[in-house]
């Protein structure tokens, strides 16, 4: 019987992104559901009722929350094709580590950039965030991906985030190619990949979305 | 060879404590060094340079950073005795989304003892609507494992022993409100593994009472 595969998402998160990305490799087909946060499905809230976020899988009927635990999960139902995770355990550990540092600074951090009105909030969370992509940009090293010769668990945890790139360099008046040329030449390998390509949105697409919030919120 | 462990950790620590008691499952010999958060050692600094956290679990030389990630490295190497996780891997990540979700409860914690007024009766709210959401997600089973004690279980046990100093700063009753969930505490605490690798809740009152000095909260 085939899987049947559901993806609650919305469109710029670069969260569902990651899933996206994670189908993609294991050459899985899905249905993807556009969901409205203002005014969240009750398929949304049913089936993640304790954060009410996205992205949600539900795979035959059965809900799967948190990005990077659906990843794992992609990855280990699906284990004969393209493995995200290594098979070895403290190659795991390392790969969980630097996907869980992704998450803990990233985001938060990316958010005083874009979010807040100007000034020293704003600054600190430029600097602190150009500091958190040196620190990956060094694990990364001279390896073609996060993953080594090949695309893995870290790779899918941080390219999503590329499609921002452009949208916190616009309101933090900074350039991540100067701070870390090494991280966005990773960034178009992985463009590369139809996998990633296909998962990630449109850049200015996604400047136009934050504008809009920006706008919505009082900030712009 | 013999495998070297060594665990840098905190005596107080719940986060350290799920370490040692995902070791003792394991049946694991280990070196316990304890760490000052206040002067950091520069092996923990070398460990973590990361975030310069513990607990780290270093194993043969190498470190392994992040409470939960240490567990899931130790279910994974010495696979062939008390599985932690199960292996149908839709259950796995039920166990891992709702381990994630016990981490909440740390921040959540702080704030009954460090805050005050308002802002600690928010989170007092909060950590009763996580604690009975857990509460919830247990039902009749032993364990969250299910029969077995499991990943979730090690996740949110060592939080049991900090419970009477949260109820105490935070004037609430964890057994009042979730009654189920402090059988299962109780139920836990006879493992071994459990009632030697947590601390005294009276000495964590203590440490309590301490801290809240050290950063002038009284």
């Amino acid at each position: 019987m085939a899987d049947e595969i559901v993806l609650l998402s919305t469109w710029p998160s670069m969260f569902s992104m990651r899933v996206r990305v994670a189908l993609a490799e294991k050459g899985l087909e899905y249905e993807y559901r556009e969901e409205d946060l203002w005014n969240k499905s009750p398929l949304l809230l049913k089936m993640n009722p304790v954060h009410k976020k996205i992205p949600v899988l539900i795979h035959n009927g059965k809900p799967i929350c948190e990005s990077m635990i659906i990843v794992e999960y992609i990855d280990e139902v699906w284990n004969h094709k393209s493995p995200l995770l290594p098979t070895d355990p403290y190659q795991r550990a390392e790969a969980r580590f630097w996907a869980d540092y992704v998450d803990k600074k990233l985001y938060d951090i990316g958010k005083k950039i874009i979010w807040s009105t100007k000034g020293e909030e704003q600054e600190t969370g430029k600097k602190e965030f150009i500091e958190c992509l040196k620190l990956l940009e060094r694990e990364l090293g001279d390896n073609p991906y996060f993953g080594g010769e090949n695309f893995g668990f870290v790779d899918v945890s941080l390219v999503t985030f590329s499609c921002w790139f452009h949208t916190y360099e616009s309101y933090g008046n900074f350039s991540i190619e100067t701070e870390c040329p090494k991280l966005i030449a990773w960034t178009k390998r992985c463009l590369e990949k139809e996998s990633v390509s296909s998962s990630l949105a449109d850049p200015h697409k996604i400047h136009d979305f934050a504008s809009g919030m920006r706008k919505r919120f009082g900030i712009e | 060879m013999a495998d070297e462990i060594i665990l840098l950790d905190l005596w107080a620590s719940m986060l350290g404590m799920r370490v040692r008691v995902a070791l003792a499952e394991k049946g694991l010999k280990y070196e316990y060094r304890e760490q000052d958060l206040r002067n950091k050692s520069p092996l923990l600094l070398e460990m973590n340079p990361v975030h310069k956290k513990i607990p780290v679990l270093i194993h043969n030389g190498k470190p392994i950073c992040e409470s939960l990630i240490i567990v899931q490295y130790i279910d994974e190497v010495w696979y062939n005795k008390s599985p932690l996780l199960p292996s149908d891997p839709y259950q796995r990540a039920q166990a891992r989304f709702w381990a994630d979700y016990t981490d909440k409860l740390y921040e959540l914690g702080k704030q009954l003892w460090l805050a005050k007024g308002e802002e600690q009766e928010t989170a007092k709210k909060g950590f009763m609507e996580c604690l009975k959401l857990l509460e919830g997600e247990l039902g009749d089973k032993p364990y969250f494992g299910g029969e077995n004690f499991g990943f979730l279980d090690v996740a949110l046990v060592s939080f049991s022993c900090w419970f009477f100093a949260y109820e105490s700063f935070g004037n609430f009753s964890v057994e009042a409100e979730c009654p189920k969930l402090v059988a299962w505490s109780k139920r836990c605490m006879e493992k071994e593994s459990v009632s030697s690798s947590l601390e005294d809740p009276l000495k964590i009152h203590g440490f309590v009472i301490m801290m809240r000095k050290e950063l002038g909260v009284e």
